[in-house]
């Protein structure tokens, strides 16, 4: 066998350059090395970088339809140069409305939050904190990018049609979904949709296939998993609910495709619409829901649970403390993982669900609450009497940490199906999920970019334009978010496109003046952060030292700009678990270091 | 790939073990569509679907391809390489079978005039067993290039990785398939 192997990579030797240099790796031309490249910190780079452009994208259009809600009555003219019809006289027309709101979330929560995310730093920190040369089939990961990149252009171009983007919402609820003629929105834009999404639960299924086979399989000598950094664990439960969910996911699509396209009507039933009555009978647009929301729910955990692995790695790097409970954070995570699965109903509690099933749901759904609120205390209790570098990556995991908890708590509100009888569909379920999940990830993201970025780019990012970018968001964040909860408590429904007919909801306009102002605010350091990141790419300050912030994992053993295949000798073996810090006096010891014979146990 | 092979010898090859995982998610896919069909049958105006005969030819073509590649990759392993071009051209050869039984299948379910119209059993059966063969080309297409290679393999020494996976996805849908029918016999009668 290893003959074999031996003889094989020898030819390939000799056919590229002639010499029986085995190892060596040889130039690569551009497109190998920058494009159709199989080195996974290239391919994370890849997914980084697309993934800034569509938060650029989505971000956008919420400032938009935000410059609705907060000034339903003034004229932009400025849209109307840019959006033509779509913003007639200024104003955005509900058909544009229902777009920006739907491509907002569908591209937030799928391109930014799961490729962007997941795919960023699973890529680049799977085989580097593992000891691994690369992933367990490169070739498979270069496609999983690049379906995501072809999801990507269909998805764009389904913004440039002539009727418009899909505006059916980002869950793409049936019948309204499923019928060409209940508006513009349902014709070729959620076609688009569909095909786009169907390619990327194409692209995440390659990710995830890969990244579990290689955490699995590919762990260098002495890196037991009970000595893997908790990022690896994270993006290895991500991992495993991205490939047993998404699945099903792509089943509700297709059904949803023959009811669009073939005449079926798994989803359709007893419909009149425009004075028309459909032919369409026995259908279910309750099924398409469960289908949905069997994805739906693990993928607040597809999102949440990198930024939640990262966040302990920073904050105990920053902290110079080992964290508090590895083996408790490990167990949450399990069973965050495990839970995820069995609460898909609790976003279905006023669909008619059997009340009696509702309530084993909000058992489920409450005992999440636990291994929540463990995940806190283990974060409080690492910073706890730290010695700590408040770098912008470890203030964005404080914040994180902040965000988990406020949005964490209106999450028990909101599990309860009789008190979400009241909240369903209102500003409030917006708060919530925004900070907890969405804000509260895009945390964690920020954090792995400010951390990692001298391991990506050999270079830092400028820190002062990274303060300015934590507290603007950090304080913007929570005005724009915390006030939603007292509009939905005051029954202010969300997705509404003017709620000026409503004299109970007139005493919140000023309100919602003052949220589209900070959005814009905000929005407008998110760019600022974009900058930063590419200005710091070409320009930023050198990294000079091989580990700059004294941490214990691999990837600080490797080279300031490594190549493929990460190490150039053997891979270094590992010998202790990464949380070694503050231990026997010394500030850290690196997991390659082996046990001392008077050293004591951790 | 290189840089795969190069990894110290494991328990398993992480491409046998990529595609244990990848089963697992068929398997969710499959769960999902054929627990979508459980839900519909206890609800009112359900159409049942009785299964026509041709499947079990299918059923018994797919059984038999199998036998022929499992057949295959012994053969492989034992550096009979005739004997292996031969097993795997009868594979791809049943394969296809396969798929022209299912397709004589929906033609008849169409004469009786089950349609996409509806959302019967009729209807998922088109969506599943369609789906199924889907699955069973994509396999098929692999089986073929690997049988085309098998005329054209210079090396001496090669690793039997490939077959077996490709074997392995084949038993797969092949125990997909035997799901399927018992699922449609058991549950899409009533």
């Amino acid at each position: 066998m290893s003959e074999a192997i031996n003889i094989h990579s020898g030819a390939a030797g000799h056919a590229v350059h002639h010499d029986d240099h085995g190892h060596g790796h040889p130039e690569q031309s551009f497109i190998s090395k920058y494009i159709f490249s199989m080195d996974h910190k290239t391919i994370g780079k890849q997914f980084l970088i697309t993934g800034i452009v569509w938060a650029i994208i989505g971000g956008l259009f919420s400032v938009l339809f935000r410059l609705q809600l907060g000034f339903p009555d003034q004229s932009f003219p400025i849209l109307e140069t840019f959006f033509g019809h779509w913003a007639k006289g200024g104003q955005i027309q509900p058909e544009f409305y229902y777009g920006l709101v739907t491509i907002h979330g569908t591209v937030l929560v799928f391109f930014v939050l799961t490729a962007g995310l997941s795919g960023t730093f699973a890529n680049l920190l799977i085989p580097l904190q593992i000891g691994a040369r690369d992933m367990a089939s490169p070739f498979l990961n270069m496609l999983s990018y690049w379906f995501f990149f072809i999801a990507s252009i269909i998805m764009l171009s389904s913004i440039f049609v002539h009727t418009g983007p899909a505006s059916g919402g980002w869950t793409m609820y049936p019948p309204l979904s499923a019928l060409r003629q209940a508006g513009d929105g349902q014709k070729i834009g959620t076609d688009l949709w569909l095909i786009a999404m169907a390619l990327f639960i194409v692209s995440s299924l390659l990710g995830g296939l890969n990244y579990i086979s290689t955490i699995l399989n590919m762990r260098t000598k002495g890196m037991s998993m009970t000595r893997l950094p908790l990022p690896v664990w994270a993006m290895f439960f991500t991992a495993v609910l991205g490939v047993l969910s998404f699945p099903v996911l792509l089943s509700g699509a297709i059904l949803l495709i023959f009811d669009r396209n073939l005449g079926t009507s798994f989803y359709l039933s007893d419909i009149v619409i425009n004075g028309e009555i459909l032919p369409n009978e026995g259908g279910s647009a309750i099924l398409y829901q469960h289908l949905f929301w069997f994805l739906g729910h693990p993928e607040v955990y597809i999102i949440l649970l990198p930024a939640m692995g990262m966040v302990s790695e920073i904050l105990s790097v920053n902290a110079r403390k080992p964290i508090f409970g590895y083996m408790a954070m490990l167990g949450s995570m399990f069973s965050i993982a495990v839970l995820a699965f069995l609460v898909w109903a609790h976003h279905m509690f006023v669909t008619g669900l059997n009340p009696f099933l509702g309530s084993v749901f909000v058992l489920l759904t409450l005992l999440i609450a636990v291994p929540s609120a463990i995940k806190v205390f283990n974060w409080l209790t690492t910073l706890w009497r730290g010695n700590i570098r408040f770098t912008p990556a470890a203030l964005f995991a404080i914040g994180f940490v902040s965000l988990f908890i406020s949005g964490g708590l209106t999450g028990i509100f909101l599990g309860n199906s009789t008190i979400d009888i009241h909240l369903h569909d209102t500003m409030f379920v917006v708060a919530h999920f925004h900070i907890v999940m969405g804000v509260a990830s895009f945390f964690g993201m920020f954090a792995g970019v400010y951390h990692w970025f001298p391991k990506m780019f050999g270079r830092y990012l400028n820190n002062t334009l990274g303060y300015l970018h934590f507290w603007v968001t950090m304080v913007g964040a929570y005005l724009i978010f915390w006030p939603m909860h007292y509009q939905g408590l005051a029954g202010m429904p969300r997705r509404y496109l003017d709620k000026r007919g409503w004299v109970s909801f007139n005493q919140f306009a000023d309100l919602d003046k003052m949220i589209t102002v900070v959005s814009i605010i905000v929005f407008a350091v998110q760019l600022m952060f974009v900058f930063n990141f590419f200005y710091s790419i070409f320009k930023g300050r050198k990294v000079t030292s091989q580990n700059p912030w004294g941490a214990n994992t691999l990837e600080w053993t490797t080279k300031i700009k490594p190549g493929h295949g990460n190490w150039d000798g053997e891979i270094p073996e590992v010998h202790r678990w990464p949380y070694d810090y503050a231990k026997d006096g010394r500030e850290f010891i690196p997991q390659t270091e082996p046990v001392g014979a008077n050293e004591s146990k951790h | 790939m290189e840089i795969v092979g190069n990894q110290e010898k494991q328990k398993m090859h992480p491409h046998k073990f990529t595609l244990w995982v990848a089963i697992g998610s068929l398997v969710m896919m499959f769960a999902g569509l054929t627990s979508a069909f459980i839900v519909k049958s206890n609800q009112v105006n359900w159409k049942p679907v009785s299964l026509p005969r041709v499947f079990w030819v299918s059923t018994g073509i797919i059984l038999l391809s199998s036998l022929a590649i499992q057949l295959a990759v012994r053969s492989f392993k034992n550096r009979e390489m005739n004997r292996y071009r031969l097993l795997t051209g009868i594979t791809v050869l049943l394969g296809a079978a396969f798929l022209v039984c299912q397709w004589m299948g929906f033609r008849e379910l169409w004469a009786q005039q089950i349609t996409f119209r509806g959302a019967g059993g009729g209807q998922f059966l088109y969506v599943i067993f369609g789906l199924h063969a889907l699955h069973v080309l994509g396999g098929l297409i692999a089986l073929f290039i690997m049988f085309i290679k098998g005329f054209f393999g210079k090396t001496k020494l090669y690793s039997s990785v490939p077959v077996e996976v490709a074997a392995t996805y084949w038993h797969f849908v092949d125990a997909l398939w035997i799901y399927l029918l018992v699922f449609f016999l058991v549950i899409g009668k009533n």
